[in-house]
């Protein structure tokens, strides 16, 4: 029977989203579960975690926890999975969960199985692979397991009552690594927009759009609410900056809504954003491959169509 | 400084879309792509030659970058052309894909850094046909070194340690690791303002993406040193801890339908797909 201890992934003291996709993935594996709030600031947002049926909620705060590391983090999470007897250890595949969870695996002696998006058996998990054009079984070998869920292949957790029992856990302590390490700041990307992994929408643009890049997509953007994105060929030409990367070897995104402007649909593109559940594209050579996966295509010139757009998205609301 | 840089060949990721799937099941067929260096291993090597040299002068190597890869004897054409870039040594670990998986690779490197105790490792934050983004979190921890993921940008600082820019979700996080440590880089480590030596003004600006190498430096790479260990050697037990099959292709998306104009996508954003 699994045992799956969840790690929780905080942010300013509170809970991110991120946490409740890896609930759902602990569901998804079975038996019980646990969740391990770590970070500074745990102990009071272990609070927002007590409804979701959780066997037990696990709360590691400290000084020493007040920016995230991994070589910090991971010897306590090592510790609790061990002496609590866990099968499973999961996190959401965040920038935290595939930084941080590797190291956990390395601590147990377990597999580390990253980025699922389905729960096949308790011990073998389907991913993505080749940038999104297989999907393969991962089969894993040793009797613990660390697990890291792609966070838009499972859906959030919602609270389901009750009030799971809290006990503080006994930190590890960190060997060399953690004494060779220094948590200096974040810098944070100042946008008014959302996040581009975790965007409702997303405008995302192609060389097509030169230097005009900004001044054509960010109005749209604003209209929806939506994050903006780039192709790889933008982010190359110097038209968008490349952690606006959407592909292969950039960001993987699956909004609600995806536009793709100015973009001919490169396979790398493609695979950052064909699991978006509606696609439109607009470009204006009828036989970019972009129309082959889109819902909506509209052939025409962007820099006349994208501003009309604006305007009728705007007297339709 | 001496680095060590893990490279991959990768299947060629612009066609990654041409991989076939047998009736079988078990694999993933590549036949018919062409081999191309692991795209994040490649600025992986742009990476340790710029943290090697005075940007001024990228012909004179201050320190020394190894460069190490893990497959059959083909896979010496990818290493060669890292010596070509400015690698100063290569080694092959003879053994082929299905011999391996994320967990052993670590293993093994942490058995070839122990023998030639770089300052630093530095590798490519994923490759892009397992897609797995674990060996080199994997190494550090077997190491017991620091590591710093998805690096954006990376300054040597003097007192022997590396100042490095995090790609994180939203933003950039900077930590200081103490050499020795392992890094793994991500897209913008290529920028022209990236990474810098301690020789390196910061004032000088490389050019965006990797340097290519001049054709006297390709026939001067056939005489640099590449040796080849047996896997078996770096690491005893050879047990894999995570196997793959039930291979299956992405379901399919439909193409839908052109719209004539703006005013009719608007309408089917609305009303058919309900996504405004």
């Amino acid at each position: 029977m699994a045992s799956v201890l969840v790690v929780a992934e905080l942010g300013e003291g509170k809970v991110k989203k991120t946490t409740h996709s890896a609930i759902t993935a602990a569901q998804k594996i079975g038996g019980s579960f646990s969740i391990l709030v770590i970070g500074g600031g745990a102990a009071g947002a272990a609070a927002e975690l007590a409804g979701f049926g959780a066997a037990k909620l696990l709360v590691a705060d400290d000084a020493s926890l007040a920016s995230f590391l991994a070589e910090t983090y991971a010897p306590t999470i090592a510790e609790v999975a061990k002496s609590g007897g866990f099968t499973h250890v999961v996190a959401t595949a965040s920038s935290y969960g595939k930084d941080l969870m590797p190291r956990v695996a390395a601590r147990l002696g377990a597999a580390y199985v990253g980025d699922i998006t389905e729960v096949v058996s308790d011990s073998s998990y389907r991913r993505p692979m080749f940038a999104g054009n297989a999907f393969g079984v991962a089969k894993v070998e040793t009797p613990v397991q660390v697990v890291s869920a792609r966070q838009s292949a499972f859906t959030p957790a919602e609270p389901s009552g009750g009030q799971s029992p809290s006990e503080t856990v006994k930190l590890a302590a960190g060997g060399q690594a953690a004494s060779r390490v220094e948590f200096v700041g974040v810098e944070t990307t100042k946008s008014a927009r959302p996040e581009l992994t975790e965007a409702r929408t997303v405008v995302s643009g192609g060389r097509a759009l030169k230097e005009r890049f900004e001044e054509v997509l960010a109005p749209l953007a604003d209209v929806l609410g939506a994050a903006v994105g780039a192709s790889r060929a933008a982010c190359d030409a110097g038209y968008a900056p490349s952690d606006l990367q959407v592909g292969q070897t950039g960001k993987i995104v699956a909004p609600q809504l995806y536009f793709a402007i100015g973009i001919s649909g490169a396979i790398q593109h493609l695979a950052g954003m064909k699991g978006s559940k509606v696609i439109v594209a607009i470009n204006k050579d009828g036989d970019a491959p972009i129309f082959q996966v889109a819902d909506y295509g509209l052939v025409a010139d962007l820099f006349t169509a994208v501003p009309e757009l604006v305007t009728a998205i705007k007297a339709a609301k | 400084m001496k680095i060590l840089v893990a490279l991959k060949r990768v299947a060629d990721p612009d066609n990654a879309n041409k991989v076939k799937i047998p009736a079988s099941a078990d694999k993933v067929d590549t036949t018919g792509l062409e081999w191309k260096p692991n795209p994040f291993d490649e600025y992986a090597l742009e990476a340790a030659l710029r943290l090697t040299e005075n940007g001024q002068q990228p012909k004179t190597r201050a320190g020394e970058v190894v460069v190490v890869t893990f497959g059959p004897k083909e896979t010496e054409t990818t290493l060669r052309a890292a010596l070509a870039t400015g690698a100063d040594r290569a080694i092959r670990v003879d053994a082929s894909d299905e011999q391996l998986d994320g967990d052993l690779v670590a293993r093994a490197l942490k058995a070839l850094v122990e023998k030639e105790k770089p300052d630093a490792v530095v590798m490519g934050k994923q490759t892009v046909d397992g897609d797995t983004n674990q060996v080199g979190q994997l190494l550090a921890e077997y190491l017991d070194w620091p590591q710093a993921t998805f690096a954006a940008t990376i300054e040597e600082e003097a007192n022997g340690a590396l100042l490095v820019g995090r790609e994180i979700d939203g933003g950039v996080a900077k930590v200081r690791v103490k050499l020795p440590a392992v890094v793994t880089v991500d897209l913008r480590i290529v920028s022209g303002a990236s990474v810098y030596s301690t020789k390196t003004a910061r004032s000088f600006k490389y050019n965006d993406g990797v340097r290519f190498a001049a054709l006297p430096a390709i026939m001067a790479a056939k005489k640099k040193p590449l040796a080849e260990v047996k896997l078996a050697e770096l690491a005893a037990d050879t047990k894999l801890k995570v196997t793959y099959g039930s291979f299956t292709a992405p379901p399919a998306r439909k193409a839908g339908i052109k719209v004539k104009d703006v005013a009719e996508l608007v309408q089917k954003l609305t009303t058919e797909a309900k996504v405004l």
